[in-house]
């Protein structure tokens, strides 16, 4: 009864999870383009883009992808065999002993007519298929847990998946070890099994179990005789042999009721399989009703990632369906780590310990940010600069074993977080490189402006030094900040700095203007000056610093070794962090 | 002799072809190149942002091919000088090298600056030289006019880079010859080509590029001949954009060096990715002569 109440609960959680997250794949929207398209239209579009591809050629390459992503799992073969030996393991491990054990009532018994499970070869696949599960999970916690790869981040989330499994086998293993040892569960079916058996039968019967089917009994105990145990083996033949195959068969169980058997009848008297029983059901009922809301919802995202990524492409699909693609692509995405590991600008986390820079961690955040949640405004920074530290190589993308296009994901979440105003200071990086390339994806019109609140943020006055009132006297603002200069060994040659100009008029920049003073600030020799003078304020109200090339002109033609070029870097960098400070500050006030 | 190949972040988006070039010619000489996944940005484009993040990303990639026990070999100008100026700091200057060792070895690594970094024209004509590549060369074109494009972080800050003379450059020059192209001479030959400032300050980015191709084309080049990523996609995409924006006609095709050498040496236009350039660069194949016949 407490069974199948709990079995339809959570049968009943399932399903609404289910629909919940699926509904979400059409409600949220990412990105900019997909803004103005409806939930309806989006649900429209996915009908007609599924009908159209199944009922075409490219029905043969969802065939393909299928066979080698989803079954086979060729993209993590490609990349670890370890990562594919453990997921081939729990993921086959677990189907199977789903389908035979699990759903027996309804696959096992329909397929085979001669089903028990206590009967070979059921009772030997059982645990075979559970062993492959057991393995699957010992490698997973190898690989989290001892084997330690730089930047492969464990979540709660994983930790559910692994501690959510191992309850489940484990659980069963002994539940299967104490019924063997089980002295009730012999009683039981002696009483429902063996109506005409005399005291001296069920002796012998009781005697022959022992022996050789690993019963621990408090009444009879071994070594037996010969002549005992044949007349036990004749009962047993009689009564029971129909539909018990040795234990021995079920190894993992088996051991294990050798290893509790010294405290099998304590174990017994307090009902401790019954107890077993108990947790192993409920933990898998538990699995079952969070499954929609757990990483273990990628059983079914994930090939329906692979699959979709396989048949669309920016620029041909319907937008429509790529922005349900890239909500799906979320959900998809099972926390594996391979892209974290393999990122390009990976190291960089260590250097800024934002985990955001981590494509794997990107995810968890941008599915807060789509679904509306409200996140502290150190969330969004963070978030923000997570998504902009990307040189857009597109190697998260190409390693992804689920598919996931993750690059297009960073992109269009990027420009649309851009939006909401947050100042993000990695738009003034060679970084921007990509987004300058790709305008069919921008407003033209709105390009500048994140760069133009990044400038602001940073210039002291909120304006640039041309705009600024010339008449108000300079004073040096002493903050510190001329001693991380003078002790950067990088920097600190801007005091041999004699005012010769020679940078200045090496500069293609300044040449580019007629009056370079009006567009850029002060000029690099003057910046040279104004470090020796403590003028920061000054230095950092100019545009000039964000408009260096970085191509070191200045540098070459230095006639006192001014490392000139190094010192706008370093300049730079101050700045940043300078404003990043005003920033905090202002957020705390 | 072989190297471990850094592959520019730029290179599999938009300039596949300077992969598939580079390894053919490299191929062609006889020079081995490895690929080690682990390979990450070269720490060019964090500069600006925190210095310590793109010290750590170059040293990383430099300890990765120290444990090769290779040169670490770029097709990019960008690249090399973040790592000729990484490199440099890492063997002059020990507190910046024990605490990026300290955290390298979180992944088991260590950069004891036992390596170099190479840029491709420095193996071209250094390690390989030119005459070893003459006798490799199959056509020869003729009549073709280059402005070859040095870039900056090659020659500048000379005393890292240690490629060719700071502000008479030649080597690149002779690169392009040997291939019978004549290299044109022209005011703006050692300028930047802007592209560091495409997407920070596009119309900046613009006015410096728009300048050096109206200068090569006026001083009569037919092309331009580059061996960095970042020039290319300013001389190539950035190129295209620059003439429809600023409704510019005379346009100066860029072709990549590996493709202008790949393509003496008889390596067949469509292993070189020709046809990948944005403003096309196909017609080049018809200044090029047989050997044979332009000695018969």
């Amino acid at each position: 009864m407490f069974f199948t109440i709990t079995l339809y609960i959570s049968l009943l959680i399932f399903g609404l999870g289910l629909l919940y997250k699926i509904s979400s794949w059409f409600r949220y929207s990412v990105g900019l383009e997909a803004r103005d398209v409806s939930p309806a239209q989006r649900v429209f579009a996915f009908l007609r883009g599924l009908a159209l591809t199944i009922f075409s050629p490219r029905i043969f390459t969802l065939l393909k992808v299928f066979v080698l992503d989803v079954l086979l799992q060729t993209k993590v073969l490609h990349q670890d065999f370890l990562k594919w030996a453990m997921h081939m393991c729990i993921y086959y491990g677990f189907l199977l002993l789903l389908l035979m054990h699990g759903l027996d009532k309804i696959v096992s018994t329909a397929l085979f007519s001669n089903y028990y499970p206590t009967v070979n070869p059921f009772l030997f696949l059982r645990d075979f298929f559970g062993i492959f599960i057991l393995i699957g999970i010992s490698i997973a916690i190898y690989r989290r847990f001892i084997l330690r790869v730089p930047r492969l981040r464990t979540s709660p989330m994983d930790v559910y998946a692994i501690v959510i499994l191992a309850v489940i086998m484990i659980s069963g293993f002994l539940l299967e070890a104490t019924k063997i040892t089980s002295y009730t569960k012999f009683q039981e079916m002696v009483e429902e099994y063996t109506v005409q058996a005399d005291a001296e039968e069920l002796r012998t019967l009781e005697a022959y179990w022992v022996a050789k089917y690993g019963v621990v009994s408090p009444k009879v105990k071994g070594p037996f005789d010969a002549e005992t145990l044949e007349a036990g083996q004749e009962a047993h033949e009689m009564s029971c042999v129909e539909c018990h195959s040795r234990p021995q068969w079920g190894f993992a169980g088996y051991t294990a009721s050798r290893i509790i058997k010294p405290a099998a009848l304590l174990l017994d008297r307090v009902n401790i399989p019954s107890l077993l029983w108990y947790i192993h059901f409920l933990a898998c009922f538990i699995g079952l009703a969070y499954l929609p809301f757990s990483k273990m919802f990628h059983i079914f995202t994930t090939p329906l990632s692979l699959l979709a990524n396989a048949v669309m492409e920016k620029g041909r699909s319907d937008p429509a369906n790529i922005a349900t693609r890239q909500l799906l692509e979320l959900d998809a995405c099972m926390h594996c780590g391979t892209c974290s590991v393999q990122c390009r600008v990976g190291v960089v986390f260590e250097a800024l310990r934002n985990v955001n820079i981590l494509p794997s961690e990107k995810i968890p955040s941008v599915k807060a940010l789509v679904a509306g949640k409200k996140l502290s405004g150190e969330q969004i920074r963070e978030i923000q600069e997570g998504l902009h530290l990307c040189t857009n190589c597109f190697r998260c993308t190409v390693v992804c074993p689920a598919g996931i296009n993750l690059q297009e994901l960073w992109f269009n979440v990027r420009e649309t977080l851009l939006r909401e105003g947050q100042p993000e200071f990695l738009v003034l990086s060679p970084l921007s490189l990509y987004r300058g390339l790709m305008p069919q994806s921008l407003e033209r019109n709105h390009y500048p402006d994140p760069i133009d609140l990044a400038l602001e943020t940073i210039y002291p006055a909120g304006i640039p030094l041309e705009l600024q009132d010339r008449s108000t006297p300079l004073v040096p603002s002493e903050n510190g900040w001329s001693s991380t200069l003078h002790t950067s060994v990088q920097a600190n040659t801007f005091s041999n700095c004699f005012r010769c100009v020679t940078c200045t008029n090496a500069c293609p920049v300044v040449r580019n203007y007629p009056n370079p003073a009006e567009f850029v600030g002060l000029l690099p020799h003057q910046i040279m000056h104004a470090a020796g003078m403590g003028l920061w304020d000054l230095i950092f109200s100019s545009k000039m610093l964000w408009d260096c090339l970085g191509c070191y002109q200045c540098q070459e033609h230095c006639p006192q070794s001014v490392k000139v070029a190094d010192v706008l870097y370093e300049l730079k960098n101050m700045a940043i962090a300078k404003a990043r400070s005003k920033l905090i500050e202002q957020k705390e006030s | 002799m072989d190297f471990v190949l850094l592959r520019c972040c730029t290179t599999p988006i938009v300039l596949q072809q300077y992969e598939w070039s580079t390894n053919a010619v490299m191929e062609k000489l006889g020079i081995g190149l490895l690929d080690v996944p682990e390979l990450g940005c070269c720490g060019y484009p964090l500069r600006n942002i925190s210095f310590r993040a793109h010290v750590l990303a170059t040293a990383r990639n430099l300890a990765l091919s120290e444990k090769e026990n290779l040169d670490l070999l770029t097709v990019c100008n960008c690249c090399y000088g973040t790592m000729k100026y990484v490199d440099n700091l890492m063997k002059e200057d020990a507190s910046i090298r024990n605490d990026v060792n300290s955290t390298l070895a979180k992944e088991g690594l260590k950069y004891e600056g036992d390596i170099n970094a190479r840029h491709i024209l420095q193996v071209l004509y250094d390690d390989i030289g030119i005459e070893a590549i003459k006798e490799k060369v199959v056509r020869t074109f003729d009549g073709l006019k280059i402005a070859t494009h040095y870039g900056c972080r090659i020659l500048r800050p000379s005393k890292l880079a240690q490629f060719d003379k700071p502000h008479s450059p030649s080597k690149f020059d002779e690169l392009v010859e040997l291939t019978g192209a004549k290299s044109i001479d022209w005011s703006e030959k050692l300028e930047c080509c802007g592209s560091p400032l495409w997407g920070i300050n596009n119309e900046l980015s613009l006015d410096l590029t728009e300048h050096k191709l109206k200068n090569a084309k006026q001083s009569g080049a037919d092309y331009l001949c580059v061996a960095c990523s970042y020039c290319q996609i300013q001389f190539d995409i950035v190129q295209e954009k620059l003439l429809s924006q600023r409704g510019i006609e005379a346009k100066l095709p860029s072709i990549l060096y590996p493709q202008l050498l790949g393509l003496s040496l008889g390596i067949d236009g469509e292993t070189l990715g020709l046809a990948e350039n944005r403003v096309s660069i196909s017609e080049i194949e018809w200044f090029l002569l047989h050997k044979e016949a332009s000695t018969a």
